[in-house]
């Protein structure tokens, strides 16, 4: 267990040293995200009945931001490492496959929660949110950082180039966390994209993650906690069949 | 005893090219072993199999008994390996870095060693400065320490003095010897011959992934039995006779081989009688960088 928990101290360590770009700026750029879609949208849409605008963009935009940063994190740290070298210094040590796994993904998923937290707290000027099942909000919350943690693992093992994360990055988690319905119900969508919406994993992280304020979201939490922990449990399988075979990191 | 390394039919791929050709090597516990060979000759990826950096092709390699895959925890606790390039992480200082390391070996409170090997290496000074501010040297202190803090039996040494200075070397081997002397066993590669000619006890000697020469230090320099004559002579001209000794002609004198002592005594009774003068005279032992140089030519 020592093992684990220095590791995922030194990965706490290592975003919470530099939180000026790991926590404020992402809060910072849900904040902007709000302020402009919340004031040029508001009073002209309503998708939950009596919901103001503003209030349903909240949720969408702080998992947004924990899924975009848990991702962040341990892909950025594995590739960081992996450029610089002192990835060594966790390989060569007795560390399990278990423990380098879990260390890398709670690291994640508190980034993830930070930030989440962060963006609540940034806009609570703004609008006034209550939580109908924070049960609900938190296991999403849990999960969904968790799922990306976990593709940000394989991501960092996988990418040799920073080019090759930044492509991951920018054409599969952003494409997919704003189609993800952060910005509008996809009741709202025409019949073939709410059939499209429907294949993405993100869309039942960020509906589920809703239902917990609101007790209203498009498919039933249920449904939304199935996949996503389904989606959680395939990941953690196949990074840790990864990390047993060394692919790319002991080659 | 159970050695301290052991391989047995080692080898490595890397696509087409065969980094390691069957390589068998047993090092006995307590031993300081030298492992020299030209750059690109296997040195690197022998080290990195060991400590698990690497997956062998095939074979099998073993730690303290250890097998470095199947039981790779207990193989892994018993190594320290110095790696080559010279990595950190720019994120933290001098002790956090040693603290996580020590942490990642399962060791909680080992905070009375961390400082007893910072003051060895002469660190304690900058334990609180950031990675990023300390000079190359600094930092390759730091690596060495960073293989230490969890008092590894076996502690690998991938070229730790290259590109540092002589203050450095000179801390750094006074160090790893009284490690090796307190029963540690060392491994070291470096392309100084003379650092491993006077450290280490027995040698190996690869070339394109194959051990080429093994031997204790003692033996191996015996394996040159000739011994060299520098002269330099008034006229500064040699004999017919000795041409065919030159092994180096530099401005003002010459390099003559001589299969033995006795050679000395027809060199001077030969340029006596072409009325050549010595000036000065000096004579050569051969040293392990001639050696090296012999066995990875005929090899």
């Amino acid at each position: 267990m020592t093992g684990f928990y220095t590791l995922f101290r030194k990965e706490w360590l290592r975003f919470w040293k530099v939180s000026v770009q790991t926590v404020l700026a992402p809060v910072l750029t849900a904040l902007l995200f709000l302020v402009v879609f919340a004031y040029s949208l508001s009073g002209r849409v309503e998708i939950f009945p009596g919901v103001d605008y503003a209030a349903f963009l909240v949720p969408g935009l702080a998992m947004m931001s924990v899924l975009q940063n848990a991702f962040a994190n341990s892909s950025s740290s594995l590739m960081q490492s992996k450029m610089t070298g002192n990835i060594v210094f966790v390989l060569l040590p007795p560390l399990s496959h278990q423990e380098f796994f879990c260390a890398y993904l709670l690291a994640s998923v508190a980034r993830g929660v930070v930030v989440g937290a962060g963006v609540f707290i940034a806009t609570a000027w703004f609008v006034d949110l209550r939580l109908a099942h924070p049960l609900w909000t938190v296991a999403f919350a849990l999960a969904g950082s968790g799922v990306m943690g976990a593709l940000g693992i394989i991501a960092g093992i996988h990418s040799d180039k920073v080019d090759e994360l930044a492509a991951f990055q920018n054409f599969i988690i952003l494409p997919l966390t704003f189609l993800s319905g952060v910005f509008y119900s996809i009741q709202s969508l025409p019949p073939f994209w709410q059939a499209a919406s429907h294949l993405n994993p993100i869309f039942y992280m960020v509906d589920g993650f809703r239902y917990g304020f609101f007790g209203a979201s498009d498919v039933s939490p249920w449904l939304s906690l199935v996949i996503v922990g389904a989606s959680f449990f395939a990941l953690s399988f196949f990074t840790l069949w990864l990390l047993r075979t060394g692919y790319k990191l002991r080659h | 005893m159970v050695p301290a390394i052991q391989l047995e039919r080692i080898s490595k791929n890397y696509g087409g090219i065969r980094a390691l050709d069957a390589v068998s090597l047993t090092i006995g516990q307590g031993e300081f072993f030298g492992l020299l060979g030209p750059n690109g000759a296997g040195k690197t990826t022998l080290i990195n199999i060991l400590a698990g950096l690497v997956l062998a092709s095939d074979g099998s390699a073993r730690v303290l008994g250890h097998d470095v895959a199947m039981d790779y925890r207990a193989a892994r606790r018993a190594l320290g390996v110095v790696p080559q390039e010279l990595v950190f992480d720019p994120f933290f200082t001098v002790r956090e870095s040693l603290e996580f390391q020590s942490g990642y070996f399962g060791l909680r409170d080992n905070r009375d060693w961390i400082e007893e090997v910072m003051q060895n290496l002469d660190l304690t000074d900058r334990a609180g400065t950031n990675m990023r501010a300390l000079s190359g040297g600094m930092k390759r202190r730091v690596l060495v320490a960073q293989a230490l803090v969890h008092k590894p039996p076996v502690i690998v040494l991938d070229e730790p003095t290259a590109g540092v200075d002589v203050e450095l070397r000179q801390a750094l081997w006074h160090f790893v010897r009284r490690l090796n002397r307190d029963g540690h066993t060392i491994v070291l590669t470096t392309h100084y011959l003379e650092e491993a000619e006077a450290l280490c006890g027995r040698i190996a000697m690869l070339k394109q992934g194959r051990i080429v020469a093994l031997d204790t230090t003692q033996n191996l320099l015996r394996l040159h039995s000739g011994c060299y004559v520098e002269l330099r002579l008034q006229p500064d001209r040699l004999p017919e006779t000795l041409a065919a000794l030159v092994a180096l002609r530099r401005e003002g004198g010459y390099r003559l081989a001589l299969r033995d002592y006795t050679d000395v005594e027809r060199v001077i009774a030969e340029l006596r009688s072409a009325g050549i003068a010595i000036q000065e005279m000096e004579l050569l032992q051969p040293d392990l960088e001639e050696i090296f140089v012999q066995i990875m030519h005929r090899a």
